[in-house]
């Protein structure tokens, strides 16, 4: 299962600092950690919220709202996705990162969506690895 | 915390922690067995003291360490071989000075991984002594979750586990990476292990399948853990290039009641454009060190098709290459008959066809379904009608499967009704 883990904006972040050398070099340890386990599968971080906008829909209306906004501790200045086992997976995980600004900060890890057919999709009627490539071939050659 | 939560920590610790806790152990005392039974003694220890103490900060230096304890307590009571006791209380020694597990993302953890991977995947081993041993030391899984997956009973697996580190005890098989010549070789050996894991998961043949997606989920974890370790080895950027992007069309590959959705049919707004991405990167990595080998062509036959936006914009041409060339480093004749579905659409059904005939001849392919099958269509596009009707039969009365015997049969039946069409009005 795949798990967004936010990291939310301080005054800092929305201010458009950098985070120092040595945040940088942690943060950088840790997600090779993530790599080399093979949970990682992106991440980003975010520019502040002053060079974002909003789009506000209000029923078939859409108004244009440019940052910066005010609630600093409800945005987002970055996330990663990873892919593990579990929840307390996740937890352990992002347990072990560094703390992300330097001050009092929060890590919010919330499940993706996964295609609910992904489990009830491998029906018995799937062929072998070899056959699969086969058949598509030639179901793709009796379209021409 | 509650004691579930605890619980649910401690498995998950066990996920992170316990290939590199085996894998530093098994460099320490020379025996994998061995190795997990410590391992395994620490996550006792764990599962009683944490649900008091809490989860350490530091969960993989406290199971090293609970390990490393029962480890001198066996060499105190002599438990083990003398030679070895000596061996490995210098070991143990040693090992203490060095900085703490995380402390030291390392090289040498990296390297014991590398070493037991090579290890769990031994030649020595069966096929399906490799995949269980596998899956249970370095993907972190439990004989249960092993078993449910490959629909086995539990005891099937666990003596299979215990066979499999008699094995490699009885052959002595040296905790190492191998080198020169064995390596392409064992190399081959890891990655066999880890797609069989994946097709497992990707192909289900039967049974209570939830489980399996997340057999697919390991063998891409092990797959991206070996790319780190073994950065410089095309084949293993090649294999995981090829189960990222394969994966990247779960969401597609089945319509709403349950049925199959061949390739060119799948609707691509439902590919997974994160996985597909990571593929390509992999195959680029892949491709930065030398000559594809099968694993990386086929990677390459897999990113056609992932970079292609619609089907009709599919690059035939170098599929039908590619097909040539994964002919020439791994001949069989499945590839060949992939090669002339793709000349066939990329050059036309008589070249295709050609190819097809060649097959025949061969011989080899002549029981599966799918021979006749392309054959028929093939020659269906040639007009040649009355032939093909007689293929699409012989397909239908090779393949078990019922939906797909019905549309070969409707096949066959639209091809008589084609050529009796056209008799008459050349009459």
């Amino acid at each position: 299962m795949r798990f967004m883990v936010m990291v939310k904006s301080n005054a800092a972040t929305e201010a458009g600092e950098l985070p120092s050398t040595e945040l940088l070099a942690a943060m950088g340890k840790f997600n090779e950690e993530l790599v080399r386990a093979g949970v990682m599968l992106a991440g980003e971080g975010l520019q502040p919220s002053s060079k974002g906008a909003r789009i506000k829909f209000s029923g078939g209306k859409r108004k244009v709202v440019d940052g910066p906004f005010a609630e600093s501790k409800e945005l987002i200045a970055g996330f990663w996705i990873i892919q593990v086992k579990s929840k307390a997976e996740a937890i352990e995980w992002m347990k072990r990162c560094p703390n992300p600004t330097g001050e009092d900060g929060e890590l919010e890890i919330r499940q993706v969506f996964e295609a609910d057919d992904f489990g009830e999709n491998l029906t018995p009627e799937l062929r072998q690895a070899e056959e699969r490539v086969a058949a598509d071939a030639a179901r793709n050659a009796s379209k021409r | 915390m509650t004691s579930d939560d605890t619980h649910r920590a401690i498995e998950a610790v066990w996920r992170i922690e316990s290939a590199r806790l085996i894998a530093g152990l098994a460099r320490i005392v020379r025996d994998v067995g061995l190795a997990e039974d410590l391992a395994q003694d620490a996550l006792v220890a764990a599962l009683e003291r944490w649900p008091e103490t809490g989860v350490p900060d530091n969960p993989g230096a406290w199971l090293m360490a609970a390990a490393k304890h029962r480890a001198i307590d066996l060499v105190r009571k002599s438990a083990l071989h003398d030679r070895k006791q000596e061996e490995i209380a210098r070991e143990l020694d040693d090992d203490d000075r060095r900085p703490d597990i995380h402390a030291t993302l390392d090289d040498q953890f990296g390297d014991d991984l590398l070493r037991l991977i090579f290890m769990t995947c031994h030649p020595s081993l069966s096929t399906e002594a490799r995949v269980a041993l596998t899956l249970r030391l370095l993907g972190g899984l439990t004989t249960v979750e092993i078993a449910r997956a490959f629909l086995v009973p539990e005891a099937t697996i666990a003596q299979r586990i215990v066979r499999a580190k008699r094995t490699l005890a009885e052959h002595r098989v040296e905790f190492e990476v191998p080198r020169g010549e064995q390596l392409a070789e064992r190399l081959a050996s890891v990655l066999g292990v880890i797609y069989l894991v994946f097709n497992e998961g990707y192909s289900a043949t039967a049974g209570d399948d939830w489980l399996r997606p997340a057999l697919c989920e390991d063998a891409l974890r092990l797959g991206r853990v070996l790319a780190e370790l073994a950065p410089n080895e095309g084949e293993v950027h090649g294999l995981v290039s090829l189960m990222e992007i394969q994966a990247s069309r779960f969401r597609a590959r089945v319509g709403p009641s349950g049925e199959p959705v061949l390739l060119l049919d799948q609707d691509r707004a439902r590919w997974d454009q994160l996985l597909i991405r990571r593929g390509l990167a992999a195959f680029a990595r892949a491709e930065r060190q030398g000559p594809l080998g099968p694993y990386a062509l086929q990677a390459a036959i897999a990113a056609c098709h992932a970079r292609a936006r619609t089907g009709d914009e599919t690059d035939w041409r170098r599929i039908a290459e590619l097909y040539g060339e994964l002919s020439n480093v791994a001949p069989s004749p499945i590839v060949e008959l992939n090669r002339a579905v793709a000349v066939a659409m990329a050059f036309g059904p008589a070249a295709g066809l050609q190819l097809v005939e060649d097959l025949v001849r061969d011989g080899s392919l002549n029981e599966y379904h799918l021979l006749p099958s392309v054959r028929a269509d093939l020659l269906a596009k040639l007009e040649r009608f009355d032939e093909a009707a007689t293929e699409f039969e012989r397909a239908a009365s090779l393949t078990k499967n019922g939906r797909e015997q019905a549309l070969l049969r409707e096949r066959a039946a639209t091809s008589l009704r084609q050529s009796s069409a056209r008799g008459a009005r050349v009459d």
